[in-house]
Parts: structure tokens; sequence; C-alpha cells
């Protein structure tokens, strides 16, 4: 009887599990119809947002800015290292904008936008409502989805493409900088080859695409997390850890999904 | 801080941000050439392409003239049909002949155009006449093995 009773609660906790998770993501699909349903305010009183784009965006700025430089920057190095065995050097612009604009400025720019802004959102979120001002707003009769959550989801889905394209563009600029003024590849064909082969439709759209995609995903599980958390110094610690962890995993496996729908069979 | 400054430093963020997409857009990216130039379309027949791929440039004298737009198999006369879109810029005789070629050694494939001395312009639609195919470098090398193993078979002919 005992084996059966250790059987029984394993499936008891395993089906606990199950439901619990289900529950959780069926809680943050109706967040997320929420937050578009009251975005209203979001727009109409554009202040709002326009004062967390310069919390999530701006203050991303350095830190996006400073590691476009030297990816591209190392790029460069790595490229042109492995290039000039095959005498072809010159492809170094391409090897350096293709591989930015179409995967390491839209993945990096948004997990490093996820450590920075999304665990700050979480964090922010989560300590309103443990200090009870969410609930305050609620008996001032404003909704603390419409006031609180949907602005900083607005500004998140407005930074992150602008905060890629710099990323991308900064990342160009880097490896212009190490693979044409420091190692001497020749500047005419590290421009032209590049011009060449990238595609604006293809190449930069899909990549502003996927950071829009990213910065939808990493803004919604920020606030989520930090709306979902439980009121203690604990639970805010939690939603925060968890908020890194989970932006980090949806980027990456977001990025298979839309690398494999939007690149396949392009020669 | 301000209203004012959050403004300001929003404003400079966001110029920088369109800053960097026209930056991408122009500088890496090619939307300057043909972004929304009327073109017309032309097709021509291969017997082999070799590695051309859709997208390729064409090019006149070295001069990219437009795009390679699809490439489809003909079961009915075994060719490669390869559709290409060219910008209205450029007008080409009727009798004009296209290639597939190689830039450089081993570099991307596209196709070269050589006008010819016809008075009538190739028209949207048309299709190219004469054409030479890929030079696949497997043929290539098998033919100047051939050739080399004929020559030597001749030498040692002669001297017996």
């Amino acid at each position: 009887m005992a084996v059966l009773d250790t059987l029984t609660s394993g499936l008891r906790t395993l089906g606990h599990k199950v439901i619990e998770g289900v529950w959780r993501i069926g809680f943050a699909a109706r967040f997320f119809f929420a937050v578009l349903m009251y975005s209203g305010t979001a727009f109409r009183r554009f202040n709002l947002t326009i004062r967390e784009i310069y919390f999530t965006g701006v203050l991303s700025l350095i830190i996006i800015l400073i590691s476009g430089l030297f990816v591209g920057m190392v790029l460069g190095l790595q490229g042109y290292d492995t290039l000039q065995r095959y005498g072809s050097s010159e492809a170094l612009g391409v090897l350096v904008a293709l591989s930015l604009v179409r995967e390491l400025g839209p993945v990096i720019s948004a997990l490093l936008f996820a450590s920075r802004a999304g665990s700050a959102i979480t964090a922010e979120i989560g300590l309103m409502k443990t200090t009870e001002q969410l609930s305050a707003m609620e008996m001032m009769a404003v909704n603390p989805i419409a006031r609180v959550v949907a602005p900083r989801f607005w500004a998140g889905v407005m930074s992150m493409p602008l905060l890629a394209a710099m990323f991308s563009a900064m990342g160009v600029i880097g490896g212009y900088l190490v693979g044409v003024k420091l190692i001497g590849v020749d500047e005419g064909a590290f421009w032209s080859q590049m011009q060449s082969s990238v595609d604006v439709r293809l190449d930069i759209v899909n990549g502003v695409i996927k950071s829009f995609v990213f910065g939808i995903a990493v803004t919604l599980i920020s606030v989520f997390e930090g709306y979902d958390a439980d009121p203690t110094a604990e639970g805010v610690s939690g939603a925060t850890t968890r908020t890194v962890v989970t932006s980090s995993l949806a980027i990456l496996a977001l990025d298979f999904i839309l690398t494999a729908f939007m690149f396949r069979g392009v020669g | 801080m301000n209203r004012a400054t959050i403004d300001l430093w929003v404003g400079i963020f966001v110029t920088l941000g369109i800053a960097a997409l026209v930056f991408l857009a122009l500088k890496v990216g090619n939307l300057a050439s043909f972004g929304n130039e009327p073109m017309y379309a032309v097709s021509a027949e291969f017997d082999n392409i070799g590695g051309l791929k859709v997208r390729a440039p064409v090019r006149s004298a070295g001069v990219v003239v437009g795009r390679v737009t699809d490439i489809q198999f003909d079961t009915r006369k075994y060719v490669a049909v390869v559709s290409m879109s060219l910008s209205q810029k450029y007008q080409f005789s009727k009798d004009t002949s296209a290639q597939v070629l190689t830039s450089g050694l081993l570099g991307e494939q596209y196709v070269g155009l050589q006008a010819g001395g016809d008075d009538a312009n190739l028209a949207n639609g048309d299709r190219i006449k004469i054409t030479s195919s890929a030079v696949v470098l497997e043929n290539l090398i098998s033919r100047f093995m051939f050739n080399s193993a004929e020559k030597t078979g001749q030498t040692k002919g002669e001297t017996n």
C-alpha cells in the first residue's frame, strides 16, 4: 500500500503542477487582453507613456550602444580571422552586417533589454503591489492596469525596435572601425559588398519585426510577473528573477521560430 | 526629473532610433538601388544555370540593371526558365544575349546581358533567345583532363 500511496502522491503533485501552469498561462493571456483593452489611457495620456519610454528606453541607451559597438568590433576581428584564410576578407562587411541585422541585433538587445529594463519594470510594479499602491488606486476608482501597466507595456514595445536598430547600427560601425580602420580591409569593398548582399525587406525589415515581437514578449512577461508577484519582499525578488529567466528563454525560443519562418529557403 | 527634460531625452532617443533605421536602410541595405523604380520583366531559357539563385543580380557591362525574380524548370523542354525584372531605365535590343556568369573564381553567380544590334527593344514579357549556360567546374576539369590525356596519347603515338 505504501507504494501505491507514494505513486498517487507523486501523480497528485504532477497534476497540481500542470493545473497551476495552465492556470498561469490562462491568467497571463487574460492579463494580456486586459492590457490591450485598457491601452486607451496609454495613448490618450501620452505623457505617461513618454515617462516610461524615458525609463525603459533612454536609460537603456548607454548599455545598448556600448554593447553594440563591442559586439561589432569582436565580429570584425573574428570574422576577419576566419575569412582571410579563404582569401575573402572583403566579405567582412557582409558577415558583420548580416549577422547583426538578422540575429545579433534583435536578440542581444532584447536580452539586454530584459535584464536592464524588464527587471526594473517587474520590481517597480511588484513593489507597488507589495506596498498596496495598486489596491489604493482601485479604491480611488483608478484602474491600475490602465494607469500603471499599459503605459509601461507600450513604452517597452515602442522602445525595443529602436534599441535593436541602434544596436545593429553601432555594431556595423564597430565592425567598420576594426575591419577597415584597424586591420585595413578595403573600405569600398566593405560597404559595397554589404550593400549588395543586405536586402532591405528580407533582412532589415525582418530584423525589425523580430525586435518588435521580442519587445511585446519581454514587456508582457515583465509587467505580468510584477502584477502577479507575491506581495512580499521575497515574492518581488523571485518575480524579478523569473522575469529575466523567462524572457531570455522566450526570446531565444521565439527567435528560432521566427528565423525558421523568415529565412527558410532564402539563398 | 521634470517633464521638459524627459520630453527632450525621449525626443533624442526616438531621433537616434530613426536615424539608426535610416542608416541601416540606406548605408547597410540597398534601398537606394531599385527602391520603387518602374521595372519590366523578361525571361530566358538556360540548359544549365549552375548555382544561380533568386534575387541574384542581372548585370550588363558590370552594372547591375536588374534582379532574378524566379527560376523554374520547364518539364517539356528540360531547360531552366529564369525570370528577371530589369529597371525601366535600361533598355536592351531584342537580340540581346544572356549568360550565367560568376563574379570572381568562386563568387556569386549572376546573369550577364550582352546587347545586340537590333533596332527594336525588349518589351515586358519578352523572352531572350540567345543564351549560354553556366560554366560547371566539374565539366571544365573533366574536359581539361580528357584533353591532356588525348595529347599524351598522341605524343606517345608519334614517338613509337
